[in-house]
This record gives structure tokens, C-alpha cells and sequence, in this order.
């Protein structure tokens, strides 16, 4: 049922692109099929936040996801990864409705400070991402962070797809 | 410039059979530098400095930048190649993210198609 909504609705798929601008800057940009207002309100509404934040190819499941987001008002995410758990928390410096969001990330001195901006166009969004990290260890070891996260769970993504491949044909 | 007609190994072999140039990538193992530094540091002129680089650039040992009236060497693919691979599992948790915002996206897009519906009616 799900199959055939989307095989109807879903336009091409948009793609993400990640550029270190500096040893201590990432930005990752993306296109979103919907006007700002939504793709705002997916990352500023805690019930659809953790809906998108760790896709079940991270291998992590989210416990809880507190969100309060003005100005000052604090974010805290909890994670359990097999016996391990860990948490995701900062502060919001700047929210602009629809076009804009700064956070900072609190969880140690290396900590990044991390810019959103929603721009709308023709009902589309351009969200650029910008993480800025106080030195380019912290940087290093963000990516290698994520690639620890994702990386054992890449062989089983790459076996789902294969047998995805093989279904493709029928769309 | 120095043409090679072998594949990959021929050309670090050439490339490599130069003791100036090995030189040169065992310092840039340690640091980044000018064409400049690297000519004082073989003692070369910087024409000849710069014909050694040009070979280790086009066989991609090395990659230069040129920031102001200074040309950085730095060392090239395997850093090029880490980097990239750093940056691809990057994108991937992000774009596995988006995936799913995507999701949620069109969801809401629905809801308000709905939503829309009853109100008009």
C-alpha cells in the first residue's frame, strides 16, 4: 500500500552533499520536495524530529528526544547503541521561523556550533548546513564518529539493497 | 614535462627514481611547504624545484595550491583519497537522515492537503 503511495508521489530523489569549506567547517546541503515552513517544523517539533534523526541504518535506537526551542531553551537526545548509551544535548542561540536555526552542541570542549537555514523556493527548501568545530581534531573525529556509527550496519544496507535491486524492475 | 606511456606502476617508478623528488615527498610526509621552501631545502633553484613538483603533481603524489603570490605542495592522492572517504561516509549518515526527513516532509505535505480539503468543505 505504502509501495504504491509512494512509487506515484515520490519525485526524484534529491541529493546530499557534504564539503569540508575549512579543517574546521562542514557544510551539508539538500533539497527538500516542500515549502520552509515544513521542513522547519520537521526539525523544530521534537514528535516528527525523531521520526528522521537515526535512521535504522545507524544501528541506534533514540530513547528520548527533548526539544525546547527558543532562544537559550536546551535540546537533550538519548541514544542506546547495543549495551551503550549516550546523549546528544546543547543550547539554541538563534531561532528564526522557517529560515533559521543555530544550536550548539555541549557534550564536551570540542563541541560544534551548528547553523541551519531554510531557504523556500517555489515549494521547495534548500537547507544548508553549516558545523563549525573548534579545531579540526574535533572535526576529524566528528566524521570518524559517524562513520563508526553507520559503518557496521553499511554491509546490512548494502544486502537490503541488493534485494531491493532485484524488485526494482516492477515499478 | 616528462611523458609516460605505462600504466600506474611505470609512472611512480619514473616518478620515484628521482632522489630530489622522493625527497620531496618524504618532507611533504611531514609538513606542507612552499615551492620556495622546498628549493632552499634541496638547494635548487626554484625553476628546477618547480619541474620536480610539476612531475610529482601530474602523477598526483602531489597537489599545489596557490594562495596569494605562494604555491603550496602538499601530498596527493592517498590524503585526496582518505579525505574523500572520510567525507562519503559523512555524507551517507546525512543523506540516510534526509532520506527519512524527506518522509516526514511528505507526510505533513499530506496533512495539509487534508487539512485544506476539510476546511474548504
Amino acid at each position: 500500500m505504502d509501495a504504491r503511495r509512494e512509487s506515484e508521489v515520490a519525485p526524484m530523489k534529491n541529493r546530499t552533499t557534504v564539503e569540508r569549506k575549512s579543517e574546521r567547517e562542514l557544510v551539508v546541503t539538500r533539497t527538500f520536495n516542500g515549502p520552509a515552513r515544513l521542513v522547519f517544523e520537521a526539525w523544530t517539533k521534537p514528535e516528527l524530529f525523531r521520526q528522521w534523526w537515526v535512521p535504522k541504518s545507524m544501528g541506534m535506537s533514540l530513547l528520548s528526544c527533548e526539544m525546547d526551542v527558543r532562544v537559550g531553551g536546551r535540546y537533550r537526545l538519548e541514544f542506546a547503541h547495543g549495551d551503550s548509551r549516550s546523549a546528544f544535548f546543547g543550547t539554541y542561540k538563534e531561532v528564526t521561523p522557517h529560515s533559521r536555526l543555530v544550536w550548539t552542541n555541549e557534550e564536551s570542549d570540542e563541541g560544534s556550533v551548528t547553523t541551519v537555514t531554510f531557504a523556500g523556493n517555489g515549494g521547495k527548501t534548500l537547507l544548508v548546513m553549516h558545523e563549525l568545530y573548534p579545531s579540526k581534531e574535533a572535526l576529524d573525529a566528528a566524521g570518524t564518529g559517524a562513520a563508526d556509527a553507520m559503518g557496521e550496519t553499511f554491509e546490512q544496507l548494502d544486502e537490503l539493497l541488493v534485494t531491493l535491486g532485484t524488485s526494482v524492475g516492477r515499478s | 614535462m616528462v611523458q609516460y606511456s605505462g600504466g600506474p606502476l611505470d609512472v611512480s617508478f619514473a616518478v620515484l627514481s628521482d632522489a630530489t623528488r622522493r625527497g620531496v615527498l618524504e618532507q611533504l610526509g611531514r609538513a606542507d611547504a612552499s615551492i620556495t621552501d622546498l628549493a632552499e631545502k634541496f638547494r635548487m633553484t626554484l625553476t628546477g624545484m618547480k619541474k620536480h613538483v610539476g612531475v610529482l603533481e601530474q602523477a598526483g603524489l602531489v597537489t599545489t595550491e596557490k594562495v596569494g603570490r605562494v604555491r603550496t605542495c602538499k601530498l596527493g592522492p592517498r590524503r585526496l583519497q582518505e579525505e574523500a572517504a572520510w567525507i562519503e561516509r559523512y555524507r551517507q549518515l546525512w543523506d540516510a537522515r534526509f532520506d527519512e526527513l524527506d518522509k516526514v516532509v511528505e507526510e505533513l505535505k499530506r496533512k495539509e492537503k487534508v487539512d485544506g480539503r476539510k476546511k474548504r468543505e
